[in-house]
Formats: C-alpha cells, sequence, structure tokens
C-alpha cells in the first residue's frame, strides 16, 4: 500500500527551520543533522519560500511537519489539502512526513490550534481511517505525534500510549514522541512522565520532538504548562529525553522553537545539547536498540 | 458524549460560552479556565497572523488598537482552511467597515495594498521576458506580440497615495506621503515585491495585457485612457523590473 523501505531521519539532532535564520544556517560550518518545515508555509505557487526549501534540501535532510490537516476531527479529511501535501511531498521527497493526533478544522472554518481528542473507540476507528487516507495518498508511511494536554475528556476509555499503539498496530504509522508534550502533559493532568514514557510504543518511535513551555497555574493554583515553543527547553524535559533515549536508542530529536525566535547560534547550542544526550545513550541499550532507525542517511 | 463539534466548539468560539461538562482536570475536578488555554492559542494565533500580514495597518493604528480590531475579525472570521499565509482575506472590508475608523479614510486601501504583497511573496514564479526579447520580433510583428504579466503581479486603484502611506506607516523618517490618487502596480523580479504608483495609461496598459490584449491593441487601449501615455516609458519600465513573461498568441 505505501513504501516503508525510505530513508529514515539520522539519528542527528535537528532543528525546526526558520526563514530568518537562512544565511546564519548555510554559512554554519558545523550545523545540525537535519531541518524539519511546517507544511502549510511551503503550500504557495512559488517565490523566495519554496526556492529557499529547494535549495536547503540539497544540503539537509528535511522532515515536513503538518499542523492543518485535522486528523482526529469527526468530518472527512481536507481533499484540497491533502493534494497540497501530496504535492509538496512529490517534489521535495522528505525523509520523513508527520502530523498529530488532533483536531483543528470544522465545515471549512481552521481553528489554528491542535485541539484534543476523548480517547474512545470511536476516535480510534476514525483516526486509523484518515491515517490509512493519508498513507495512501501520499505513497509512505506518516509519524503520528503525541499532544500536549491542558484537560481530559470523561468518555476517554483509552490510556494515550495504548491508544497510540493500538493505531500504529492497526495502520502501520510510526509515531513522533514529542517529550516536551509528555512532561508538560504529565504535569497538568498528574501522571508520571516516566511511566508514560515507560509504557510508550518505542520501537515505532521514528522521531523525537523537544520544546520549551510555559509556566501558568489553574484555578485550584496548580501548575498548568503551556506548550509555547518559545523558549530553552526545561531541565527536565532534556531529563526525561535521556530516560528515553536510554530505553529505546539512538533517534532523530528535533529542537522546535517557534515563537521569541532567537539568534540560530541559540538554537543550534540547543541542539548541541541533544547532541550530547544521543553521545551519553549508554552503550549496553544501544547494543539492542532497532539499528534501522540509527543508520546514517546517505 | 462530549461532542466536539456540537460542545467543544461552540465553547471554543464564544467565552460566554459554558465550559463542556466532560471535560476535567487529572483529578476529576472540571475543566474551567484550563479549556481557556485553547481559546488563547486559537485567538493569540490569528491576531499574530494579522499582525504579520498587516504591518502596516499595524503602524497607523498602533500596537493596542490593532489588536483590538484584529480580535474582532479573528472572533468573526476563522481561517478558511489551513493555510494561514492566506488568512485575512476579508480584513480590508472588515476595516472600511468599522465606524470609529472613518477619519482614516484610506486604511482599507492600505490594507489591500498589503494583501498584494503577500499574494504576490508566495506567487508563482517566471521567466521574465528581456529587452532582447522583444528587439528579437521583427517590426511588423511587434504591434501582434502577445504579452503576460507575471503571475506575481498586482493591479491596484486608490483614491489615495497609498503607495507613499504605506512607506511612510513603515518608516516615519521618510518624506510625508502627498498627492491623490494612484494606479499601482506590486511586481515580484525575483523574491521581494515591490509596490510601484504608475505613470499615466500604465494601469490600463497593463490591465489589458492581462485581459488577453496584445501589444498594440493594450497601447492603444492605454492611450485612449490617457493620451499622455508613453508606450516605451511604460515597457521599459516593465521590462527593466522584470513584471513581463511570454503571452500565449490568441486563436
Amino acid at each position: 500500500m505505501f513504501d516503508t523501505h525510505q530513508t529514515p531521519l539520522p539519528a542527528l539532532p535537528g532543528v525546526g527551520y526558520k526563514p530568518q535564520h537562512y544565511t546564519a544556517l548555510v554559512d554554519d560550518p558545523t550545523p545540525v543533522g537535519w531541518l524539519e518545515i511546517h507544511a502549510e508555509n511551503y503550500m504557495g505557487a512559488g517565490g523566495r519560500p519554496i526556492a529557499q526549501l529547494r535549495e536547503l534540501s540539497k544540503r539537509f535532510p528535511v522532515s515536513v511537519h503538518g499542523v492543518g490537516l485535522s486528523i482526529g476531527g469527526e468530518a472527512r479529511l481536507d481533499p484540497d489539502h491533502l493534494d497540497r501535501l501530496r504535492t509538496l511531498c512529490n517534489w521535495l521527497n522528505p525523509y520523513s512526513f508527520s502530523e498529530h493526533l488532533a483536531w483543528s478544522t470544522h465545515d471549512s472554518a481552521f481553528f489554528n490550534d491542535l485541539l484534543p481528542l476523548p480517547y474512545t473507540n470511536a476516535t480510534l476507528a476514525r483516526v486509523c481511517a484518515h491515517i490509512d487516507e493519508v498513507q495512501t495518498c501520499l505513497g509512505r508511511r506518516m509519524l503520528l505525534e503525541n499532544p500536549s494536554s491542558y484537560l481530559a475528556f470523561s468518555d476517554s476509555t483509552w490510556d494515550e500510549p495504548d491508544f497510540l499503539r493500538e493505531i500504529t498496530r492497526r495502520t502501520g504509522c510510526g509515531l513522533l514522541l514529542d517529550v516536551n508534550n509528555v512532561f508538560v502533559s504529565a504535569t497538568n493532568l498528574g501522571f508520571s512522565p516516566r511511566g508514560y514514557i515507560d509504557a510508550f510504543p518505542l520501537e515505532a518511535v521514528g522521531e523525537i520532538h523537544l520544546g520549551g513551555h510555559d509556566d501558568d497555574t489553574d484555578d485550584q493554583g496548580a501548575p498548568l504548562l503551556i506548550d509555547s515553543h518559545g523558549r530553552e527547553v526545561a531541565d527536565p524535559v532534556w531529563a526525561l529525553l535521556d530516560h528515553t533515549l536510554a530505553l529505546a536508542g539512538p533517534r532523530p530529536v528535533l529542537v522546535e522553537w517557534d515563537t521569541d525566535v532567537p539568534d540560530w547560534f541559540v538554537l543550534r547550542d540547543e541542539a548541541a545539547r541533544a547532541a550530547d544526550a544521543l553521545a551519553a545513550i549508554p552503550d549496553a541499550q544501544e547494543m539492542s536498540v532497532n539499528r534501522d532507525s540509527a543508520r546514517l542517511a546517505r | 458524549m462530549t461532542g466536539l463539534i456540537t460542545e467543544f466548539l461552540p465553547a471554543l468560539r464564544d467565552p460566554a460560552h459554558p465550559v463542556p461538562a466532560g471535560l476535567h482536570d487529572g483529578a476529576g475536578r472540571p475543566a474551567g479556565r484550563r479549556f481557556n488555554v485553547y481559546r488563547n492559542n486559537v485567538l493569540v494565533s490569528l491576531i499574530e497572523a494579522l499582525e504579520t500580514g498587516f504591518p502596516a495597518i499595524r503602524s497607523l493604528l498602533g500596537a493596542q488598537n490593532f489588536r483590538n480590531i484584529a480580535r474582532g475579525y479573528a472572533t468573526e472570521n476563522p481561517p478558511e482552511g489551513p493555510l494561514m499565509i492566506r488568512y485575512g482575506q476579508h480584513f480590508p472590508d472588515w476595516v472600511a467597515a468599522i465606524v470609529a475608523l472613518a477619519h482614516i479614510p484610506y486604511l482599507p486601501d492600505v490594507a489591500r495594498l498589503e494583501l498584494a504583497l503577500r499574494a504576490s511573496y508566495h506567487a508563482a514564479d517566471h521567466t521574465a521576458l528581456t529587452a532582447e526579447d522583444l528587439s528579437a520580433v521583427s517590426q511588423d510583428d511587434v504591434e501582434r506580440t502577445p504579452l503576460a504579466l507575471a503571475p506575481s503581479v498586482h493591479l491596484m486603484r486608490s483614491a489615495w497615495p497609498v503607495v507613499e502611506i504605506r512607506r511612510f506607516a513603515l518608516d516615519p523618517s521618510t518624506a510625508k506621503p502627498k498627492g491623490g490618487a494612484q494606479e499601482v502596480a506590486v511586481i515580484r523580479p525575483d523574491f521581494d515585491p515591490v509596490a510601484h504608483a504608475l505613470p499615466a495609461g500604465g494601469f490600463a496598459f497593463m490591465a489589458a495585457l492581462r485581459d488577453g490584449q496584445p501589444l498594440g491593441q493594450a497601447a492603444d487601449t492605454a492611450t485612449d485612457a490617457a493620451p499622455q501615455f508613453d508606450l516605451g516609458e511604460v515597457l521599459a519600465f516593465l521590462l527593466s523590473h522584470r513584471a513581463l513573461t511570454k503571452g500565449t498568441p490568441r486563436q
């Protein structure tokens, strides 16, 4: 049905690409291992965004990360948007395509956020049908990202790791594990972030995300973390990355910084910290990991 | 069951709407203000998209006034699809309908110009027609030569000197805007669109080319519209700014 033998992203640090970093990035003699772009920013007909992306794709492995497909939505997937994704993936031939376990669209109104889903059998069937449609349309395996949660649904009958495992089992898709999202959700909903990682289907993880979060409080004065992508990755999230890599072995690790974007070198330093984490994976664990996912590309 | 569309969505779009009952925190207490994270994320991201898309309007109104107006627009006009690079198509009309802004009558046209610049930025690339291409055409055929505007070219008319108003809004150290009505072309030679006030007949000429008229006929159209139209001057301007491509002959 789809090609499962694509070249995977290298198990190196990457960063979310920001156009303001273009010159510093291409002039940097020690840049990052790969780049990720938001699909929707490269769906114009031409101009500088497309030209820069074409040039960057000659220098770096590129991953396409969609933020607007509304895979969890109750309505059918937007066929025009699927067409645009296929067009982008066809000319760019990215190393990876990923989207979110979330919804954002209804009746042609797009709510520019990743909205939460109840983890029920009905949601499971719908999400799997949509992932099947995406993978068939794009002719490639996709990765699905775990969300950051601020609340839970009384209707949910599945834990999130089990829900994601069942999605991978039914669709053959891989997972994008955002460890900042895990830490944010665990803090906000009062579960153990390490327990979540321990229960996660790590064998399906094709990419790891890191990002910064903001601190707020809820009505009870309890901590409420906001997944803002507007600052450095927090220390407990780095610790959670170490825990994850020790269990999963080397994986492509991406640093996201989408608001209050800093100078290139600040972002690159964050990526260097991810490189340190990858280099520090215990050898004994490394022996047992799936070598395929760690294989350097090209 | 908490319906995403029947319950979540109405509460998301209207802060006065109660938070759906089936949403809770980790201890089973009602979600309360946790729901506001989603309301805020949506609204703030749309306001920021409008700030990015309409910097001259923001400068003319001031940051706080702009946020208030953008909040109203974002609440009533969510994006029609996931391409945020297109968001704000109705913002000029929204601004035009605000009675309290009637004393700044040029605002909607400045907003239209900012939309045109953004559309041009993302438009398809083109192979520009050069003066050499044109001089290679024999004298007899020039009149019938089909020319086309590059897909990144946008035309607009304004009762105000919008090009200068926008420039001054973004850089108050430049000369104060003077003059009256303008015909404007947004042209993108390579990657950076620039707004130009056109000389007499320039708009009519370019609009005629866009409508498929060959060179000679478009020049006649322009002269009819403005007797002082200077074909040589306008052609040299369009060629030097890479605004033209080869057209397709009419059947």
